[in-house]
């Protein structure tokens, strides 16, 4: 696959058909009549297809929250997906539209890699999952431990950060996908396996016996997850950012699916504003004034994703925590849409 | 003109643009100049796409620290070393695995063709069925099968299983007692080398003896004590210089000693276990090629079976087999680049896995693996071609 991609990279740049897609990314996928999303193939509560080929997941809604927007459609998504070491190539390859696959925003990815993040649509930090038979109680008690980890992530940095830093040793398994990586961990191959809580608090429901396992306390490093876009195409940037604000927006204002119509006949002016039914912030981003009542209709407000897909009534069981709105303790903020 | 026309009076003088010569150089360089623009051209256009999208480029990244670990290094590396110093561990990996592989497919590759040709029902049936199996499973299915299926099964290492001689197996590998070479230990090494060569000349007169009388000397109880017997009594009068680091069970795993990882393990095995029904298929086809007239001369001179094999048939077949045996070691160095799936770190793993991803700079890593498997692949065969000239058939 990822032979594959980059030889699509190389002939594609070499020939020039890249140019096509960096531009006018919207009148591409309004003429294709769908949101191509770079997916993750299998971090339950974020990002996984069920046995019908059905995605769920928290990244997924938010595709699909972006299609609600321009199509008043959520269902006119097309997912690839995409193991962590292929998806910033299948980005700026054109390959996807926008990349929503818990990907960690960090400087060296925004300068570097030709992307630029709409966002952070999940605060979450690394952590290690050990064996309770270990009966090890921290991350600061691994040292000579055999840690398997997912190839080609901010993990594996992060994960010789923190021995570095403690002056501990241990032994690395990289393995090429997270259910490759996982599934040594579970037979033994290592002490710990290591990657962002969100995923941890998911992996752990894959293994053969969940129960043997505990999360250990210690976060060592900060991933804010979120969607992402090629550089250079401002409109689409801005379209994929205020789906993001709008859906924060929606929870503010307690504008839920259920509510929403009710919301519509209100005459408060910062309701009428976020519903469309006043000014044209809609049209603005080029879509229709009634963009947020799309999303919301589609998807439901960013409380409403959450609960569904990792939220304390869900298997996942992760308190919102960071991921609360300003207005309660959390990091969450969207900037006013006025 | 004359000339070239074998000395026969000139023709009449064709005008420069009818001359064949002139215009088959024409084409060509026509042709060539094409060639150039189009790379010319891809080049540029993606160096000029990769600006434009604000995608980073050149070497740069090669001296800048990698801040990744790798399971298996050849030579020393740590997190802080850099993304070329990434590049050779990974390559030496790949070449480690590849070696080793390929010496252990060519032996049981050797002994499963000629196993399948035997006249004993049982072990040719079962030479057969081998091939078969491995020869049509995907080889990545043959590496997670050795990697979970069978050392996936291994007790964890609180429970190793413990070997004679301090030597502990379980999921983390086998680990073993690593000599610790004294100071002295050199003078014992020299005496083995030089005994070795001294043997190699025993041999080559015995050869020649043979050559001129008929008659071997018998050299090998002479060469055994003194390969064996010099060396160690150096070694002993030195005072025994060496000792050896045994390792100890730690809180998670043993630490010390020196260790066969599983991954390394199962990358070898699964390599040569599948190259190894394609080369028994090679030997079978080669030695079949051998007419069995031939066989019967031998016998019919009193050979044994097994003197039969290797001194007239192996030495023929193998004619037929080299070049077969080239492209086999080819797809094996190439396949080895399936290790980051079960987590061994070869160069696609170390160099187009991790740093690709570190850095995002697809086009420069994928073209320096590939310019790396084109060199290696163009070395082997370089290597197999002049093997394949020296056991052509010899006239005399």
């Amino acid at each position: 696959m990822k032979k594959i991609i980059a030889a699509a990279v190389v002939a594609a740049a070499s020939f020039g058909l890249v140019s096509a897609a960096s531009a006018g990314t919207l009148d591409n996928v309004k003429a294709k009549g769908q949101v191509v999303c770079g997916a993750n193939p299998g971090t339950a509560g974020f990002g996984v297809p069920d046995q019908k080929g059905n995605w769920t997941g928290l990244d997924v809604d938010y595709c699909r929250a972006i299609a609600a927007a321009i199509f008043n459609d959520p269902t006119k998504v097309k997912f690839v997906p995409l193991s962590s070491k292929d998806r910033f190539t299948a980005l700026a390859s054109g390959e996807v539209d926008v990349l929503i696959r818990n990907s960690t925003w960090t400087m060296s990815r925004e300068t570097t890699l030709g992307v630029i993040w709409a966002g952070v649509n999940f605060f979450d930090g690394q952590g290690f999952m050990v064996n309770k038979k270990l009966n090890v109680k921290s991350a600061k008690e691994l040292a000579g431990a055999t840690i398997c980890v997912q190839q080609g992530t901010t993990t594996e940095l992060n994960l010789a950060d923190f021995f570095r830093s403690n002056k501990m040793e241990y032994k690395v398994v990289t393995l090429g996908t997270s259910e490759e990586a996982l599934k040594a961990f579970d037979t033994g191959r290592c002490d710990a396996y290591t990657t962002d809580r969100s995923g941890l608090a998911a992996d752990r429901l894959s293994m053969s016996k969940p129960d043997d396992n505990v999360i250990l306390p210690e976060i060592i490093s900060k991933e804010p997850l979120g969607p992402l876009v090629r550089q250079g195409d401002d409109q689409w940037l801005n379209l994929v950012k205020w789906v993001h604000f709008a859906l924060l927006t929606a929870e503010e204002d307690g504008i839920t699916s259920k509510n929403v119509d009710e919301k519509l006949k209100s005459d408060d002016p910062e309701l009428k504003r976020v519903l469309g039914t006043e000014g044209k912030f809609g049209e603005s981003l080029g879509l229709s004034n009634a963009w947020v009542v799309q999303i919301v209709k589609g998807v439901g407000n960013y409380e409403e994703i959450f609960e569904r897909n990792v939220g304390p009534n869900t298997p996942i069981q992760l308190a919102r925590a960071s991921n609360a709105l300003w207005s309660k303790g959390g990091l969450q903020y969207a900037p006013p849409i006025r | 003109m004359s000339v070239v026309n074998g000395g026969r009076p000139s023709e009449a003088k064709v005008v420069f643009y009818n001359d064949p010569r002139i215009r088959s150089l024409f084409f060509q360089l026509v042709l060539l100049a094409l060639i150039v623009a189009l790379f010319w051209f891809a080049y540029d256009n993606t160096v000029a796409n990769l600006k434009k999208r604000n995608i980073a480029q050149g070497f740069g990244f090669w001296n800048v620290e990698a801040g990744f670990d790798i399971s298996q290094t050849l030579i020393s590396y740590s997190a802080a070393s850099s993304y070329g110093r990434a590049f050779w561990v990974g390559l030496l990996n790949t070449l480690l695995v590849s070696g080793v592989s390929i010496v252990l497919a060519t032996f049981l590759g050797v002994l499963i063709g000629i196993l399948r040709l035997s006249k004993n029902w049982l072990i040719a049936k079962l030479a057969t069925v081998y091939v078969e199996i491995f020869r049509n499973v995907p080889l990545l299915l043959i590496l997670y099968f050795w990697y979970r299926g069978v050392l996936g099964l291994l007790p964890e290492p609180r429970n190793s299983i413990i070997f004679p001689g301090h030597i502990l197996l379980n999921t983390r590998g086998l680990l073993m007692p690593r000599p610790v070479l004294g100071d002295d230990f050199t003078y014992p090494f020299i005496a083995f080398v030089l005994m070795v060569l001294i043997a190699i000349g025993l041999s080559v007169r015995a050869k020649r003896v043979q050559e001129r009388t008929g008659m071997r000397p018998k050299t090998g109880w002479l060469s055994f004590g003194l390969i064996v017997l010099v060396p160690s009594v150096i070694f002993i009068l030195l005072g025994a210089p060496l000792s050896f680091d045994i390792p100890v069970q730690g809180r998670f795993n043993a630490s010390g000693g020196m260790s066969l990882a599983p991954e390394f393990v199962s990358m070898v095995i699964g390599l040569t276990t599948y190259t190894a029904a394609f080369i028994a298929e090679n030997v079978r086809a080669g030695i079949l090629a051998i007419s069995k007239g031939q066989t019967e001369a031998a016998q019919s001179l009193g050979l044994s079976h097994a003197q039969t094999i290797r001194l007239v048939i192996m030495p023929q077949a193998l004619r037929v087999i080299v070049p077969l045996l080239n492209s086999e070691y080819l797809s094996l160095t190439k396949n080895s680049s399936l290790g980051v799936s079960i987590g061994y770190p070869d160069l696609v793993s170390v160099f187009t896995g991790t740093v690709l991803n570190q850095t995002g700079q697809a086009v420069e890593m994928v073209s320096v693996t590939m310019l790396v498997y084109l060199t290696l692949s163009l070395l082997t065969s370089g290597f197999m071609n002049w093997f394949n000239r020296r056991v052509a058939l010899v006239e005399r």
